[in-house]
């Protein structure tokens, strides 16, 4: 009879822990499910990583990139807004035609047209979502909180190579920017 | 059934404080027995409202908004509040019935897990009536909609940690009884179907309901402490919570019906006289079931433009769980093959359930299909397998259940008569109401919508019709519960012929204290 | 009186069951597929089901025949078997290998449907709550598509219903595509989650905040597509139709001309001055769109969660603060920041018309001049 409250006890331990690793897991998620969003395997529209630098002057060592002249793709360009988001934003060309490897500059707009000081934050996406594996940025404004001054402007920069491994097959590549509010 | 157990050696407090103080197995399984049929009318009558307003083309009776509210409660009340404590009710009197068992293994906390519900169900009820109303969002609560709503927003998510801890208490507790307390002889191969489906339940519940507390409650720090979960501006997805919900979503189906297999496993061999065949196969097809719901949540999802290969990861994985489905299914056929048939209401509701469920599985095998379900993702193509697959699956199990096994839990026979109008009204007021919405479906009706285009007003109007005929023939079941406790001709102590589990060897009503010398399985 | 009453419902469900089956359109399939994709999901659907029938006949057969004859009313006695390997090994190999060959052709769909590649024009289209934005980028020029049934058609509590052939799948600025063209769409949403489904291109795809979901239609046919937001946004999800208007080239290109004058225009129109007469008849058409949906047609809101616009001291107060309101949004409410969906023209009206209807009297005039002074 002892063994078997002991055993209970023993059984009861363990399944608590199990629901404790379960909750534990789920938090978990958060980082799996990042890492395999970079990994392309469940949700590839994201940036090559949450880290605002990581993909931004790291290891783009564009010297090196080879140029490939035979090829065109066309580059689009398109800026959101958050509902809440009182910002106007666009970018200053809808779209580019350049060559994989070719290094490129483009720049947003941004204006606050509140009366007050606000801060706000640029999430990119790619269209299609596989492009995010070919999209080398330089410099991007993206995941930095920008502040802007009531009335404000100001012109963001994007610089980037979109290498030239890119599937023949693509010839079109979205970059998206959506602004959203944040308070500071 | 108060009125006759055996006092014995201990004393219980009468009244109301037993039903508070109990630890009783029985006492406990009557009280969510209760909880979930108060539910189930409860979560039927939203289902009213919103049949009531899709009657006809405009808005009659309810605001949009009030719409909304309707639909998302009467998906959580039906989900947590009826069908998934009604399957615990069945599990705290049966389990210890059918292992020989004089208990559960933790009466102290089996209570616990017990009262927790309704303290859960109030916050969802009053929640109706804060400013703003109930959650809104739909059951599902996905963000950034339910970030949106008012107070009722937390108010739900409370209700859903506690219905989720109380989940967690019950299954470790049937965990624990199912391991440690079988009767001598009684091997886990030896265990009648029921205690197999429950106990891989029992294992499922406990892995899944901290996934769902844990997304919750990042909804709530999303919602009160700025935390970016699932805001993108902070570097969080809101797809993330769709995936870490049906993580939980996709095991929390077959939590659901896992159950209603094994009391309808248990029912058909009963009424054919014949031996379930291949229980073996029951057994490993219940468990592959359960693992593959692991791997197959993303099927809910379709349409959020997923990588192309795990769309087709998810599409394969979806279409393997028909395979132990489908094994399960000609396991029943071939056990009523050849049997000596009787159809009394407990197997008029298992053969219902196996020809009704099964079209739910076809469905199902459809809405797998990838380009095919992208067409039918969020239409009432949906509402109707999902409601063959819960209405016409674990409940009509339920009813199944309750039907053969009120004898023994009262000691009277229900008026069978009344079991058998109650079956029928249910069948045909059933497909009435859901068969149609196939047709709706197809034919490019979103669903969680409270007004339509015209082309979809027939089938609508017919659906209402069948779905007040099967929501009124309901009172038909209460009305039978209630005789049935309180007389009815006696049953003895063991009413079906066909029928070889230990429940069957003790009295009717089973007596307050049972099997406490255990008795010997051979 | 009691018969009367009978003979009144019994005549009116009479009538109800005629008309029901005399008038009724009981579509029993999808709908008639007007893209390729859409064909293959048509035929898949069709296999499917063929294939679904087969087990059906085989799986009911057996089971109404055990039904009928094994059962112990008509003498039959029972069998006492209860395994059989072989048997048990064949139901199980022989569903794999059905779906083995159902699961080819999907994922050859899946491929096809997946495949955004050399499109041959692009939108970008935003779902707001409650309605669908369409960005002709490349073109310069977007416009936002509100559902356009009148709102006495909705509201059916008095028991009217006059509902026009298109009842809640009508729109005031439709999309218009050329047809014979891959045209790929980017989704993505200003909001919450909505999704833009066309049933007859076999497209629906969630338009997810803060990201661009791709996906394509190539319409086959000249003509006027409908289809429905499919994921619950919020209050009126039911009432966001998507209308996508499919023309000949030469018809597109016209209606193509058109808009980018019409975007000239209005660009050069921007500093009219209107007088408040006209700006009030604007202003109405603007707040049915845009605002009636929360703050109600007579602008008595649904307080506490959409506030009243009659009588409200915001409205009547200084018209500075509405405009900030208006087109910045209020946090912690569902007030969206229309500076970003709404023209300085269309914003100048509705603060002008919700100032001065009903019982609001500023009597103040609003132009888009002060607006497009405020973007800066």
């Amino acid at each position: 009879m002892t063994t078997e409250k002991s055993s209970t006890k023993y059984m009861v331990a363990k399944l608590l822990l199990l629901a404790v690793v379960m909750l534990a897991f789920t938090y978990a998620m958060v980082p799996i499910y990042k890492a395999a969003c970079d990994a392309g395997w469940i949700d590839a529209t994201r940036d090559n990583s949450a880290n605002p630098y990581a993909n931004v002057n790291a290891n783009v060592d564009t010297s090196n990139t080879q140029v490939d002249k035979s090829r065109w793709i066309t580059v689009e360009f398109v800026a959101n807004t958050n509902a809440k988001m009182p910002w106007n934003f666009a970018a200053q060309q809808s779209s580019i035609r350049i060559h994989p490897g070719e290094m490129t500059n483009v720049v947003y707009d941004v204006v606050n047209t509140t009366d007050r000081e606000t801060e706000g934050v640029a999430v990119p996406s790619y269209g299609p979502a596989l492009a995010v594996e070919y999209f080398k940025k330089v410099e991007c404004f993206c995941f930095t909180k920008q502040k802007l001054g009531p009335h404000e402007s100001r012109g963001m920069p994007v610089v980037f190579v979109v290498t030239p491994d890119l599937p023949k097959d693509v010839n079109t590549i979205t970059l998206s920017y959506t602004f959203f509010e944040v308070k500071s | 059934m108060e009125a006759v157990h055996e006092h014995g050696h201990d004393h219980h407090p009468s009244g109301l404080m037993r039903w508070v103080t109990t630890t009783n197995h029985k006492d406990i399984g009557t009280l969510y027995l209760w909880f979930s049929l108060i539910m189930f009318f409860f979560a039927g009558s939203l289902a009213l409202g919103i049949r009531a307003e899709l009657f006809q083309p405009g808005l009659q009776f309810l605001q949009p908004h009030t719409f909304n509210q309707l639909t998302t409660m009467h998906g959580l009340i039906m989900v947590f509040g009826a069908i998934m404590p009604a399957f615990v009710g069945f599990a705290n009197w049966q389990v210890p019935l059918m292992i020989g068992a004089p208990d559960m293994a933790l009466p102290r906390m089996n209570n616990w897990s017990f009262w927790l519900l309704p303290v859960a169900a109030i916050l969802l009820i009053v929640s109706f009536f804060v400013p703003g109303g109930a959650a809104a969002g739909g059951w599902t609560m996905y963000p950034p909609l339910f970030i949106q709503g008012g107070i009722s927003g937390d108010m739900t998510i409370l209700a859903v940690h506690i219905l989720g801890i109380s989940s967690i208490m019950g299954s470790i507790n049937i965990i624990t009884t199912i391991m440690n307390m079988r009767a001598p002889g009684m091997t886990y191969m030896k265990m009648p179907l029921f205690v197999w489906t429950w106990f891989i339940t029992a294992y499922l519940l406990v892995a899944v309901m901290p996934v769902l507390a844990g997304a919750v409650t990042m909804l709530l720090t999303d919602r009160h402490f700025d935390t970016h979960f699932f805001n993108a501006a902070g570097g969080g997805d809101p797809v993330m919570f769709q995936h870490i919900f049906w993580f939980f979503g996709h095991p929390e189906v077959y939590i659901m019906i896992l159950p209603a297999f094994g009391i309808v496993s248990t029912i058909i061999p009963t009424f054919a006289r014949k031996p379930l065949f291949g229980y073996a196969s029951m057994v490993y097809a219940t468990a592959s079931i359960a693992i593959l719901s692991f791997i197959v949540w993303a099927h809910h999802m379709y349409s959020v433009g997923m990588p192309t290969a795990a769309q087709l990861f998810f599409m394969y994985a979806t279409m393997l769980i028909a395979v132990p489905t489908g094994v399960k299914v000609f396991n029943w056929l071939a056990t009523m093959w050849q049997g000596a048939m009787t159809f009394e209401t407990p197997m008029l509701f298992a053969v219902g359930f196996v020809a009704l469920f099964t079209i739910g599985g076809f469905t199902g095998v459809v809405l797998a299909i990838v380009p095919v379900d992208i067409q039918l993702q969020d239409t009432y193509y949906v509402v109707a397998h999902f409601h063959y697959v819960l209405v016409s699956g674990s409940l009509f199990a339920l009813f199944a259940g309750a039907y053969y096994w009120l004898p023994k839990w009262t000691g009277h026979m229900y008026n069978e008569a009344m079991g058998k109008w109650h079956f029928w009204l249910s069948v045909i007021g059933f497909n009435i109401t859901f068969f149609p919405q196939h047709f709706l479906g197809l034919a490019g009706m979103p669903r969680r919508i409270p007004d339509y285009a015209l082309q979809f007003a027939d089938f609508n109007m017919i659906s209402s019709v069948g779905g007040f005929i099967f929501g009124t023939t309901q009172l038909l079941f209460l009305i039978v519960v209630i005789k049935c406790i309180r007389g009815g001709a006696s049953a003895g102590n063991k009413p079906w012929e066909g029928a070889d589990t230990l429940e069957w060897t003790i009295p009717s009503p089973a007596p307050y204290h049972t099997f406490a010398t255990p008795p010997v399985v051979k | 009186m009691m018969s009367n009453l009978i003979k009144k419902v019994g005549g009116g469900l009479a009538l109800a069951m005629y008309s029901m089956l005399a008038q009724a359109e009981y579509a029993l399939n999808l709908p008639q597929p007007a893209t390729e994709i859409a064909r293959q999901i048509f035929d898949l659907h069709t296999i499917t089901m063929w294939i679904i029938v087969g087990i059906a006949v085989v799986v009911y057969g057996a089971m109404f025949w055990s039904i009928l004859k094994h059962r112990k009313s008509v003498g039959h006695k029972a069998a006492n078997f209860h395994h059989n390997t072989m048997v048990e090994i064949v139901w199980t190999t022989i569903p794999l290998l059905i779906l083995i060959v159902m699961a080819y052709p999907a994922t050859k769909s899946v491929l096809a449907m997946r495949d955004t590649s050399n499109p041959d024009m692009t939108v970008k289209i935003t779902g707001y709550q409650w309605k669908w934005e369409y960005d002709y980028q490349q073109d310069g020029f977007k416009f936002m598509s509100v559902l356009s049934t009148p709102r006495e058609q909705l509201e059916n509590y008095n028991g009217k219903s006059d509902k026009g052939e298109n009842y809640l799948l009508e729109v005031d600025n439709p999309m218009v595509v050329p047809v014979g063209k891959k045209v790929r769409v980017l989704l993505t949403a200003s909001d919450v989650i909505h999704a833009w489904w066309v049933p007859e291109f076999g497209i629906k795809q969630d338009a997810i905040p803060g990201f661009i979901k791709d996906s394509w239609f190539k319409a086959d046919k000249a003509g006027i597509y409908r289809g429905q937001c499919a994921e619950l946004c919020g209050k009126d999800h039911g009432y966001m139709p998507i209308v996508v208007e499919v023309k000949e080239q030469a018809d597109y290109d016209k209606w193509l001309a058109e808009q980018k004058t019409k975007a000239a225009a209005a660009s050069k129109d921007a500093g009219k001055v209107y007088e408040l007469a006209e700006l009030k008849s604007m202003g109405e058409k603007v707040y049915a769109a845009n605002c009636a949906g929360c703050h109600q047609a007579k602008g008595e809101g649904m307080p506490p969660v959409f506030p009243a616009l009659d009588g409200s001291k915001m409205v009547n107060g200084p018209k500075q603060a509405q405009i900030d309101i208006v087109m910045n949004g209020k946090a912690g409410t569902a007030m969206p920041a229309f500076g970003n969906q709404m023209s300085d023209t269309d914003i100048a009206a509705v603060i002008t018309y919700t100032r001065n209807a009903w019982s609001n009297k500023a009597g103040d005039v609003t132009q888009s001049s002060e607006i497009k002074a405020l973007r800066k």
